[in-house]
């Protein structure tokens, strides 16, 4: 009983930054700002998301996999020859990091969906939508197997270890991307398993998450009824598929989805002006369901860029930083600086009120149009 | 003694710093200082250690009697459950400061996060001081049950609100210092507020040299406007719950 047991001051670490002018940067300074949030996390969870990485096959649905066992990638391979054209299939490079123990089957694929069965009678009629239904498929219906991400020219990187950790065992350091999303895990309520780390994804949504989910059911319900399978056992994967739901099916802007998602209370609707009041109200009443309660913050990443967000009352830390064309959103100010050492500006977030960083358009139009 | 602190783990900078305290050293210059937690905690004697680069959260914790003065911005919680000596921020500074403060100073320069002061307390001449340039987040003084805590606002516009909603909530003691207007809805239930008397002035006058002094202020720009004061409307509103 003499045994001792120290106190492990961890809670999760979240980092992300973009080159809004779309100038693309290796996966070696967002390993370098998680890594200074060390202590926030406990070796159960890192993960990476990087967009622009894949300018090579802009136009497939990149597919990274995890899987258990070789009959989960056999069947799993059957199953996305039969809806996709396979253009390419390869192990997710990784080298051996002493902090990396059993890592399961990695696997890439860059896909095209058969145009013949995303149109036609009871046919989703959309690329998008008929590539969501296929990652619900492997994640609810495949044993051993599960998507990691499902985006265009976009990835996430993720397992159980330490960020930095992870980083390495990926080879970050051979990618280039211009907007990049990291966590560190320090897992409370669900089990630290390589399904489970962070960034949870769906298409070219990713979330990197700091908190908890407390209204995780109630979401999960809502989101079943629109065909998104949760099955990943952690709170955070109902908030990728809510800004897919919101975002892209509904149309939503971003600032909409913030406030569908960390709505204002009601004491302070009733005190705003027309027509936001009744604009609020309408909100919370549509999208009552989608409403996230618990401490979080959140950097959520598409094509577009990322974007940091906190709960309404900012349960949980967020700084942000501008140099130049850079915007870098962290847990920790420190972990902005290791990075960055004199921003042009340097802020706290507030709130429910999210913090926007985009590709200039100019820029989003050169990547779309390179592809 | 100087350190550099390039790279260094928290709990090899720290050991450092208490070995060299207890062996007589008494001015620390920590250079490249970034993210590193928990400087100064549970020093015990009135060392001044000069931080510069960004200190790591929980900055003061439990710190008895040493003097920390910070070239650059502070983070999350420092002066977490402080009782003597004083923290110098020459920026901003995060959420969660003061937290359970229980005596010492700590003054910060610019704004700060949400629920600064939470749950600060005071008991006979233990009365912790925390005064804060800038404006303040959302739940300002929450549960504080004694202390005085000060909010300047100095360079914020006319009519600008130096708090967030919630300020005071949940207060059974202890005295908030706003400088200028304060909007009553973004008060708690449990504070009322009084415009401060010549008495108050007695209490923050030399408080505010203390931190003119520091940041090289004119005290006579910031007696300019007058202070709110913010009081707990009841004593010990929780004091039978758990006892009858």
């Amino acid at each position: 009983m003499d045994q001792v047991f120290p106190r492990i001051p961890s809670g999760c670490a979240i980092s992300g930054m973009i080159d809004r002018s779309g100038g693309r940067m290796t996966g070696e300074a967002i390993i370098a700002s998680i890594a200074l949030m060390h202590e926030r996390s406990n070796g159960l969870g890192g993960g990476f998301a990087g967009y622009g990485i894949y300018p090579d096959f802009p136009e497939h649905y990149a597919f990274h996999l995890i899987y258990d066992s070789e009959t989960a990638r056999a069947n799993t391979e059957a199953f996305l020859a039969s809806r996709f054209a396979i253009d390419a299939s390869e192990p997710i490079p990784t080298r051996p990091v002493a902090g990396i123990l059993d890592p399961p089957i990695l696997w890439r694929y860059f896909l095209a969906p058969k145009e013949e069965l995303v149109h036609g009678k009871d046919r989703p009629a959309d690329a998008d939508d008929f590539t969501l239904r296929a990652v619900m498929h492997i994640n609810h219906s495949i044993a051993g197997a599960y998507v990691a991400s499902s985006g265009k020219n976009m990835g996430a990187f993720k397992g159980v270890g330490y960020p930095e950790d992870i980083g390495r065992f990926y080879r970050l350091e051979t990618y280039a991307g211009y907007s990049w999303t990291a966590h560190g895990r320090f897992p409370t309520n669900t089990p630290g398993w390589w399904g489970g780390a962070h960034p949870f994804t769906i298409l070219d949504w990713s979330v990197v998450h700091n908190g908890e989910i407390s209204s995780y059911g109630i979401n999960r319900r809502y989101l079943e009824m629109f065909g998104y399978t949760c099955d990943l056992q952690t709170d955070t994967e109902v908030v990728a598929y809510l800004f897919d739901l919101l975002g892209r099916r509904h149309g939503l802007k971003f600032q909409e989805i913030c406030l569908a998602l960390a709505a204002p209370f009601w004491k302070d609707i009733d005190r705003m002006p027309e027509p936001a009041r009744q604009k609020l109200t309408a909100i919370r009443m549509v999208y009552g369901s989608a409403l996230l309660n618990g401490p979080f913050s959140i950097i959520v990443g598409n094509r577009r860029g990322i974007t940091g967000f906190n709960d309404r009352i900012k349960l949980r830390p967020m700084m942000a930083a501008r140099k130049g064309d850079m915007v870098y959103m962290a847990s920790e100010e420190s972990a902005i600086i290791e990075v960055c050492s004199s921003p042009d500006e340097v802020w706290a977030a507030r709130g429910g009120e999210p913090i926007v960083a985009e590709l200039y358009d100019n820029a989003a139009r050169k990547i779309a149009r390179a592809s | 003694m100087q350190i550099n602190a390039k790279g260094m783990h928290y709990r090899k900078l720290n050991a450092i710093l208490k070995e060299a305290a207890a062996s007589g050293v008494a001015h620390f210059e920590l250079e490249n200082v970034n993210g590193q937690r928990y400087l100064g905690t549970g020093l015990d004697r009135p060392v001044e250690i000069v931080v510069n680069g960004v200190p790591g959260n929980d900055l003061g914790a439990f710190m008895d009697g040493p003097t920390v003065i910070v070239r650059g911005n502070g983070q999350d919680a420092i002066a977490n459950t402080m009782n003597a000596g004083k923290i110098v921020v020459h920026g901003h500074a995060g959420d969660v400061l003061a937290f359970g403060m229980r005596g010492g100073k700590l003054f910060i320069k610019g704004d700060v996060g949400y629920r600064v002061g939470i749950h600060m307390k005071a008991y006979n001449e233990q009365v912790p001081v925390v005064i804060i340039g800038g404006g303040a987040g959302a739940f300002f003084g929450e549960y504080m049950a004694g202390g005085v805590l000060v909010l300047l606002g100095l360079g914020y516009a006319p009519g600008q609100s130096l708090i967030g909603d919630y300020t005071g909530t949940g207060m059974h003691g202890g005295a908030i210092y706003i400088r200028g207007k304060v909007d009553p809805e973004l008060l708690g239930k449990e504070v009322a507020v009084f415009e401060a008397n010549a008495e108050d002035r007695a209490v923050l006058e030399p408080h505010l040299l203390e931190y003119c002094q520091e940041f090289g202020l004119d005290p006579a720009e910031i007696n300019r406007q007058p202070f709110q004061k913010l009081v707990p409307v009841s004593h010990r509103p929780y004091g039978n719950l758990y006892a009858y």
